[in-house]
């Protein structure tokens, strides 16, 4: 099993294999269905903003371990223009445009650990991951 | 293109999601939909979600959406085959999805249409 | 290397006399192994971890008992480690089956060596370093064997605490009993969710009666699952609520979301009943 991969995200084609390839990973990881399901939603917001407001980007998807446990890692990186009030846009019902927003609070509680990175005009960087 | 097909039984229609649908193919049925429940006259849609191992936020939406312009053309959703493991995320999400009936199987999903609409004459409405 | 082809022609010779050696000194050592295993499998194992102790040192590799040479020897240790494991034997005792094969051993290569020391060393050397790695892995195995029925009894535990009862058709309980933990509520409701899709039920009960107390963490899971369930459909009735329960509940500010509730199991199913356009009727006797 490969350590790391890279996945560029540039179309919407791009976010279903995200998810297919974190899809893959977890079950090679062996995560309960429940889990796995998390962990793929979350991927999947996260690809689909980097790509619709982050203006494309790139999804790495590491395997960790830390003794017994292993854990799956899914960094989004994207050159958009950033996210200038974190705060605000990680409460539930914080909008940009049309819809729903985008759902980091949400896919905050799908996750074990959630990291993210972001300044007006700097692009945004979220790690997410998930443990055994 | 890829379309999802869409089944037309007496005055229902019957969508049945079994691919791994991305942001346009899910626009795209969201669209037919509406078209065909205008088309025929539709009373009801079942949208069959059984094969479905995954709902985000964008996939909630459309199926908000396919409701909500069905209840303008005079027809009622219902969502069927929820798997257990998409609903708890969703719970964790924060989607509701509001607006949209739901049951665990086509058969419930469709006495709760006909139920729905007031009348049980006929088996397929 | 000269030396251990010596020990093992030695072996060779006086395997027969060994083997009653060993078996001596395991019973007059108190091991378990011999009372746990059964005499007749103790003797079998012995014999034939001789035989493959024989043929390891032939191959004159005796850096480690990791290669091919010594798969026959690690493979008498595992039947032994994991009988010995589910019989109840604990590492330590397995370890110790493989060290008491030392004194029989060093007595037969003192007679052999008789005024050489050197070469006496040497084969003690060798002996003693390829038993302790034999033990250490015997050791390794029964630990990892012990880890596996423990938690195969969790898991067997967890699902007879768990039992999800169908009430009548449409209709599925759900009684909890004992102190729920996060982690357990979890399973259980996970569970609980598969058994709707699996049995088709309209409406759940889940009933806590059984449950002492709730805290945040448990009372937060009971309403996400009774969410997940109406998202999929299913009608949930939560019943058997103490009072003291209650007042947690309110004390803590768990927002119940419109979620019905019961005191007794008997009113959360007259209810279900009615919900599904159902009545019990009395009939003329």
């Amino acid at each position: 099993m490969a350590e790391r991969e890279v996945i560029p995200i540039v179309a919407e084609a791009d976010v279903v294999h995200v998810r297919q390839r974190v899809r893959a990973r977890a079950t090679e990881l062996r995560f309960s269905l429940v889990d796995q399901t998390k962990m793929v939603t979350a991927a999947s917001e996260l690809a689909r903003n980097a790509l619709t407001y982050g203006g494309g980007g790139s999804a790495q998807i590491e395997v960790l371990s830390a003794g017994k446990k292993q854990g799956l890692r899914v960094v989004f990186t994207d050159q958009g223009p950033g996210i200038p009030n974190i705060a605000e846009a990680m409460r539930d019902g914080f909008t940009t445009g049309n819809g729903l927003g985008l759902g980091l609070g949400g896919a905050k509680r799908l996750v074990n650990e959630f990291e993210i990175e972001s300044a007006a005009g700097r692009g945004t960087r979220i790690a997410i991951t998930r443990w055994t | 293109m890829e379309r999802i097909p869409i089944l037309k039984m007496g005055r229902f229609l019957l969508v049945t999601i079994q691919v791994d649908m991305d942001d346009r193919l899910a626009d795209t049925l969201q669209n037919d939909l509406t078209s065909r429940i205008s088309q025929t006259g539709a009373r009801g849609v079942l949208i069959d979600i059984s094969s479905v191992d995954l709902v985000d936020s964008f996939i909630g939406r459309m199926l908000a959406n396919v409701a909500a312009m069905a209840r303008v053309l005079d027809a009622e959703t219902v969502v069927v085959g929820m798997r257990p493991a998409v609903a708890i995320t969703l719970v964790e999400l924060g989607l509701s999805l509001p607006g949209i009936r739901t049951a665990l199987d086509v058969d419930r999903g469709m006495k709760l249409l006909r139920e729905a609409l007031g009348d049980s004459t006929s088996a397929d409405g | 290397m000269p030396q251990n082809t010596s020990i093992s022609t030695l072996l060779t010779q006086h395997e027969g006399e060994l083997l009653a050696a060993w078996l001596r000194e395991q019973t007059a050592s108190g091991a378990r192994t011999m009372r746990v295993l059964g005499e007749q499998d103790a003797r079998d194992q012995s014999a034939r971890l001789i035989a493959a102790f024989r043929a390891g040192l032939a191959s004159g590799s005796t850096d480690s008992v990791d290669g091919a040479e010594w798969e026959q020897a690690r493979e008498v240790l595992s039947t032994v480690s994991r009988d010995g494991a589910q019989a109840g034997l604990t590492p330590g005792e397995t370890a110790l089956f493989v060290l008491s094969l030392k004194r029989p051993l060093f007595a037969l290569l003192r007679r052999q060596a008789g005024t050489d020391a050197e070469a006496l060393g040497e084969d003690m050397w060798t002996a003693t370093m390829l038993l302790d790695r034999l033990a250490v892995y015997t050791t390794e195995v029964a630990q990892r064997t012990r880890d596996e029925i423990i938690q195969r009894q969790q898991a067997e535990m967890l699902e007879l605490s768990t039992p999800v009862v169908k009430l009548w058709e449409g209709i599925l309980a759900l009684p909890l009993i004992g102190t729920l933990d996060s982690r357990r509520t979890q399973i259980v409701m996970e569970s609980l969710l598969e058994r709707i899709v699996e049995t088709g039920a309209d409406i759940a009960i889940i009933d806590i009666t059984g449950v002492p107390t709730v805290d945040t963490l448990v009372a937060q899971h009971l309403i996400k699952t009774v969410n997940a369930a109406r998202l999929m459909g299913t009608e949930c009735i939560i019943s058997g609520i103490r009072p003291q329960i209650a007042q947690t509940i309110v004390h803590l500010g768990v927002d119940l979301q419109g979620v019905v509730t019961k005191a007794t199991l008997a009113d959360a199913f007259a209810l279900a009943l009615a919900k599904s356009g159902r009545a019990v009727a009395g009939v003329a006797r």
